[in-house]
């Protein structure tokens, strides 16, 4: 479907709009009420993006430190250029270790490649287990609508007439009782699965290990019982140290939900030792590319610097109006505006870079200073590059430079809309209909002009000034 | 045909334009940046420890009790156990099997929790004051699964293991381990979600309350 169309779906969706609104800006006075208890949040910030960009510069050495270190440590590193490669590698260690059920934690990379769909393919079944995700999965797989949270576009009725549905049990309306309802149908999956398969918040070259983020505790759950654990991450996660893992965790929890720190932050090294008492007896990492190296060295690679707090859309205006699924793939908001054309090609979501106001909001709450905006607008060029605007558009603008590059021709013009506009205005300070572009005026008015333009009453200043 | 991790390492030194003649001085450069790590920039807090954890940690909603010293620790959780209505039985991670629990009146079982068992009682190899946080690690006297499946989760902290920050926690443990341990866990408070309308609910998968108890 056409993102206008989705979107003009999502707009007319009542039961959709009420559940955005009834969480909008929640996030955003969250995120700035735990900013106070950081001494100085913009120098945390500046470490914090500079932590990230100097990954970049040398992410080929950086990664081939951490992959020894893991491996050092018992872990074993796959690498796979894509989505279905990743598919394959996570099929061939479940076959390798005779699995039968996987118990997932949240991993955007999973759902990048795909890999549910490829899992039960291969007659292999995934458990998803955050909360959120396992609301997702038994409604038909339906796609998450937020990166930190999934179902942000859905009500407590919603999940309660779902869970009877598909757990044939009395409905429930209370939030608590859902949650233990979940709690217990997915217990006993955390105990029988015989693989786990994370994501990655960071790999930490110093340790080879991997961080994982969570505040229900089913990451802990998904890397501790099963006998096999893979963790599967974009190949840009890496940081160097503990030190810096642990300046990450002050901005990470902050900027997504404005906790100072999240329930469990587990750090995850190789498998279990012997004698110890629990852990998996197998630990795979797989790093995927998916379109990330290209982005190394050119515009878009700060980009990669982006640590999936959520901050950018639970501040965008046009994310909270239109939800997550408008969007068309993993990612929404401003971040998957820039992620989605890079990598799943640019003719693929023409729209997403001109779904923005350019307003910025996303630019100054980015903890790793990301010029959300800026990146947009070097994807709008490049559009008009690949000659993907349509002909309107490029007849309109060619025709603006030539008249703008002619002034007394563009002055002549803006006399004239002075005052056709003023004739609209008819003496007040607004136009509530403008014949020549209907939708400007639909939804808004548009201001009247002054009655000379800027260049016409300069000049005649400078007349009277006798110059 | 290249292998997939050629092919990625390959296309990035090409973006990078790394020379093949340059990639020892990179390595260097690498191993010195973790050589010589640096703490960014760290909150700081005037006053005790003990008190800005014992603060932080309320805040997040786990319990907080103090004692004076170790052979009070069984004593004090089993009257906090039963004052909430919690029952006897625990599980106790082997690290605490020294302490006296026999005359505890608690019903004790040394070693890893199953999925039934109601409640874990741990050590803790820091905390941290910054955030209330527990750091916990795992291995054959500390088993992870005491912190995560019971519904009740005790643990006990000295009160000499309280550090500033993570920082600091990390600064201890790079000198403490000889093997650096599968798990690190940081707890900070009992499991929760806020799936369903932003709404918290405590207890998602872990445990539904995190009770400490301060010796010293
Ligand atoms: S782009 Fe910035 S604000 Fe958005 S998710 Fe990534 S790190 Fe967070």
């Amino acid at each position: 479907m056409h993102f206008v169309s989705r979107v003009r779906q999502r707009l007319d969706d009542t039961e959709l709009q009420r559940n955005l609104q009834r969480t909008r800006g929640r996030n955003a006075a969250a995120r700035l009420a735990s900013l106070a208890s950081l001494d100085d949040f913009d120098a945390v910030r500046e470490r914090a993006t500079e932590i990230r960009a100097s990954v970049l510069r040398d992410l080929d050495v950086w990664l081939e430190r951490f992959e020894a270190e893991a491996t050092r440590r018992g872990a074993t590193v796959l690498w796979a250029r894509d989505g279905d490669e990743a598919c394959r590698l996570v099929i061939d260690i479940a076959r390798r270790h005779d699995v039968k059920t996987v118990v997932k934690a949240k991993s955007m990379v999973s759902e990048e490649a795909g890999l549910n769909a490829a899992l039960e393919a291969a007659g292999i079944r995934p458990v998803e287990t955050d909360l959120g995700e396992y609301i997702l999965q038994i409604n038909d797989n339906e796609p998450p609508s937020h990166i930190i949270m999934p179902v942000i576009h859905k009500s407590k009725e919603q999940v309660s007439e779902l869970f009877a549905r598909v757990h044939g049990t009395a409905a429930k309306t209370d939030i608590v009782e859902l949650t233990r309802e979940a709690r217990e149908k997915l217990r006993p999956e955390f105990l029988g699965a015989e693989m786990g398969i994370s994501g990655g918040n960071f790999l930490i070259a110093e340790t080879g290990s991997v961080a994982i983020v969570t505040n229900e505790g089913n990451g802990r759950m998904c890397t501790t019982m099963p006998r096999v654990h893979v963790a599967l991450t974009g190949i840009e996660k890496v940081i160097p140290t503990l030190d810096d893992l642990a300046t990450l965790l002050r901005i990470l929890p902050r900027s997504a939900t404005g906790q100072a720190i999240s329930n469990y932050v587990s750090l995850l090294t190789g498998p279990k030792h012997e004698g110890d008492a629990d852990g998996p007896e197998h630990m795979y990492f797989v790093l995927v590319d998916g379109g990330r190296a290209d982005l190394i060295g050119g515009d878009f690679e700060p980009m990669l610097r982006c640590i999936r707090c959520g901050a950018c859309m639970n501040h965008c205006p046009v994310y909270q109006t239109i939800g997550g699924h408008s969007y068309g793939w993993v990612y929404p908001g401003p971040m998957g505006s820039v992620l989605t054309p890079l990598y799943q090609g640019l003719e693929k979501a023409k729209d997403l870079p001109q779904a923005a106001t350019l307003c910025n909001q996303c630019g100054v709450v980015c903890p790793v200073s990301i010029p959300l905006p800026d990146l947009m607008r070097k994807l709008r060029e490049k559009q008009v590059d690949a000659g993907l605007r349509p002909w309107s558009e490029r007849l309109s603008m060619r025709l603006w430079a030539w008249v703008a590059q002619r002034p007394k021709l563009y002055a002549r013009g803006v006399r004239f809309a002075v005052r056709y506009l003023r004739w609209l205005a008819d003496g007040r300070d607004r136009i509530q209909a403008m014949g020549v572009a209907p939708g400007w005026t639909a939804e808004r008015d548009f201001p009247a002009p002054a009655a000379q333009s800027f260049r016409d009453q300069y000049a005649a200043r400078q007349r009277r000034a006798g110059r | 045909m290249s292998s997939a991790r050629d092919d990625i390492l390959g296309r990035l030194r090409q973006r990078i334009g790394r020379e093949p003649a340059g990639a020892p001085a990179a390595h260097a450069r690498v191993e010195q940046v973790i050589a010589a790590s640096q703490a960014g920039p760290r909150p700081s807090y005037d006053g005790d420890l003990a008190a800005r954890f014992i603060e932080r940690a309320k805040a997040l909603i786990s319990t907080v009790d103090e004692c004076a010293a170790p052979a009070d620790v069984p004593a004090r959780c089993a009257h906090w156990l039963i004052g909430q209505g919690l029952g006897r039985q625990v599980v106790v991670s082997p690290a605490l099997a020294g302490l006296d629990w026999a005359t505890s009146g608690l019903d004790v079982r040394i070693g890893a929790a199953g999925g039934d068992d109601p409640v874990g009682v741990t050590g803790c190899f820091r905390a941290i004051a910054e955030t209330g946080t527990l750091m916990l690690c795992s291995g054959a006297q500390s088993p992870a699964v005491n912190s995560l499946l019971p519904q009740t989760h005790i643990a006990v902290v000295p009160r000499e293991h309280i550090v500033a920050d993570m920082e600091a926690a990390f600064a201890v443990a790079r000198d403490a381990f000889e093997r650096w341990p599968r798990a690190l866990n940081f707890v900070s408070g009992p499991s929760r979600t806020a799936d369903i309308e932003q709404t918290i609910v405590l207890g998602a998968h872990g445990p539904y309350r995190v009770h400490l108890l301060i010796v010293g």
